[in-house]
């Protein structure tokens, strides 16, 4: 049995009256791409959210890099990485600034942030760009640069939300390879979504209906479980019992 | 201290890189400076004044002469009727009206005294107040000279007066600039102070780059202190740009310690910034925080001694006026600058400052939530 990364006991957030995150419980281990797939509004960054410290729940238990969600959320801040579907670079720094910047912050020597850097704007194949401004690069660009800032600390866990959001299918293929080659590196990858292709590649996915966890496990199991050939199926057949609309 | 370093890092280039905040830090209260005192003048000059003479006579075209000499006052057209002049009054083309009555010179000399009457536009409060006490100051002027032409050598007992002899200390020519760009210089800096780094705060929470920081290990203070120093520096420049402006173009010095004011802002930067960073938790937008920190700033300006005196103002007033750190603020430029005060003298102002500062920096750190 491998190292469990995040673990999530009926893990609840609720706003006023409305009840955003419903009892979810969950285990994703060390290393693994685990996918939230759900329509939006099911409840998906909430849950994130909670997991990066960045929201307390309501009840239930949660723990992320072996630390818990109500007390030690900057102890969970120091392991994790996180980009989100708003875009998390500064326009107004170039490529090569907004890097070091956020080494920085995490800590990374002079020395780390040179060579990490070097290696991470090789491996995108954008060295030329290093001092390019963020704000003309493709946005298919900055989310990549965006998710190796994410990792360049070399975090635990790193939490993407809707990462790929408006890029086009070609790029959404070499963004995931980007993901495959962190968890080979044992980064545990938490991943929310709503592009079916996206949840086919994931090792286990959850699929989230009105706050709640209907099914989770490796896409061939679901795909067997609900009997149909593709994962899409498998979320219509889910999301066709979902109360809530949209965002 | 690591993280400090490139959170300023990052923040200085930031600043630096945009034209928005380089115009509107630096070059905007440099125009602001030259322009202001120029038009937010109170002293009155131009005066019309309209004379209705029905008397015709040498003594009352004496004294309209000596009030047109005047650099004060400027001849409204002729009018023939109080009702003409009334209505040059209507048409805004004159403020004050004097009647000189028939028989003037005639009752003048033989009973030694007559009345004249005046009429005053009292729509511009501030013109007519000082229009009128100018035109007093001139008429009774002229009544003297009359008595001492027509008084019989060794009648001295008859036209004594009284003599009023004023020195103006610390500002001996009643310089209005010399009273008033001290004051602005503090309207100024309360506006970089209040604006900048709250605005600064609340564009990363539009832009949602804040999210990406309250992820990471920061610690509040670290971020806030992020944000405060590079604005704590701006306004360290633009009171320096302040002080060369009013040197170079109005000749101000300041009599007291240059040191001191450098002092005092130090304190007075951190505790405006506070109260920026103390908006900037509560708001979301930039709009939010514009309008809550501009309600803030126009009323504290209003009761800051800057443009009204303090002591005028009912109670409730002078007590905001105490709390706000515009009005300390505004008095020790004016205590230094004009009268040159020292260290002892604006200890009380820079306590005050200094004890606000303190709660409104806490509660901005408390209140910041990298956690909701």
């Amino acid at each position: 049995m491998r190292d469990i990364a995040i673990k999530a006991d009926k893990l609840t957030k609720k706003f006023d009256d409305f009840v955003a995150v419903d009892a979810i419980t969950f285990d994703v281990h060390q290393g693994e791409i685990f996918g939230f797939v759900g329509a939006n509004g099911a409840g998906k960054t909430t849950a994130m959210r909670i997991l990066c410290g960045l929201s307390k729940p309501t009840s239930g238990s949660a723990t992320v890099a072996g630390f818990d969600v109500y007390k030690e959320t900057e102890r969970i801040k120091r392991n994790i990485g996180y980009m989100s579907q708003k875009f998390s670079l500064y326009d107004d720094l170039t490529v090569m600034e907004n890097i070091t910047f956020y080494a920085g912050i995490y800590g990374l020597s002079d020395k780390e942030i040179k060579a990490r850097g070097e290696s991470l704007l090789s491996q995108l194949g954008i060295s030329h760009e290093a001092k390019t401004f963020v704000s003309s690069l493709p946005l298919g660009w900055k989310q990549k640069l965006a998710f190796s800032v994410a990792v360049i600390h070399e975090p635990k866990i790193v939490f993407l939300d809707e990462p790929t959001g408006g890029v086009d299918p070609v790029t959404r293929r070499q963004f995931w390879d980007l993901i495959y080659e962190a968890a080979d590196r044992g980064i545990t990858v938490f991943v929310t979504t709503h592009y079916m292709d996206e949840a086919e590649y994931c090792n286990r996915l959850t699929v989230m209906v009105d706050g709640r966890i209907d099914a989770l496990d490796t896409p061939a199991n679901l795909k067997k479980q609900f009997s149909v050939d593709s994962m899409d199926k498998v979320f219509y057949q889910l999301a066709r019992a979902a109360k809530r609309s949209g965002d | 201290m690591r993280t400090l370093k490139f959170l300023l890092q990052k923040e200085f280039k930031q600043i630096f890189r945009s034209k928005s905040i380089i115009f509107s830090i630096v070059f905007a209260p440099i125009i602001q400076l030259i322009l202001m005192p120029l038009a937010a003048n109170y002293e009155v000059k131009n005066i019309y004044v309209a004379f209705v003479d029905h008397d015709h006579s040498s003594y009352s075209q004496k004294l309209i002469n000596r009030v047109y000499s005047s650099i004060y006052f400027k001849a409204a057209p002729y009018s023939a009727s109080y009702d003409d002049a009334m209505h040059l009054i209507e048409q805004n083309k004159a403020d004050i009206i004097v009647e000189i009555p028939q028989g003037f010179e005639d009752n003048l000399v033989r009973e030694s005294h007559d009345k004249l009457y005046l009429a005053v536009n009292a729509i511009n409060g501030t013109k007519a107040g000082v229009g009128s006490g100018y035109l007093g100051s001139i008429i009774r002027d002229f009544n003297q000279d009359i008595q001492l032409q027509w008084k019989q050598p060794g009648h001295f007992a008859e036209a004594q007066t009284i003599d009023v002899v004023t020195n103006n200390w610390y500002n001996p020519y009643m310089s209005y600039f010399l009273f008033m760009v001290p004051g602005l210089m503090v309207s100024l800096l309360t506006g970089i102070g209040a604006f900048s780094a709250s605005l600064n705060i609340v564009r990363e929470k539009e832009i949602g780059t804040i999210e990406q920081i309250n992820v990471t290990p920061i610690r509040k203070y670290h971020f806030l202190l992020g944000k405060l120093i590079p604005y704590w520096c701006l306004g360290m420049i633009v009171f320096t740009i302040g002080m060369l402006v009013s040197r170079l173009i109005y000749g101000i010095v300041p009599v007291g310690s240059i040191p001191l004011l450098y002092g005092f802002l130090a304190v007075y930067l951190l505790t405006l910034l506070g109260a920026g960073l103390l908006i900037s938790t509560y708001s979301d937008t930039q709009q939010q925080a514009v309008s809550v920190a501009f309600f803030f700033v126009l009323i504290f300006n209003f009761i800051s001694g800057i443009f009204t005196p303090i002591d005028s103002m009912p109670e409730w007033a002078k007590v905001l006026a105490y709390i706000s750190p515009i009005s300390h603020f505004a008095q020790v430029m004016r205590m230094v600058v004009l009268k040159g005060s020292g260290w002892s003298d604006v200890l009380p102002h820079l306590g005050a400052v200094f004890a606000l500062g303190v709660v409104l920096n806490t509660w901005a750190v408390l209140n910041y939530r990298k956690t909701t």
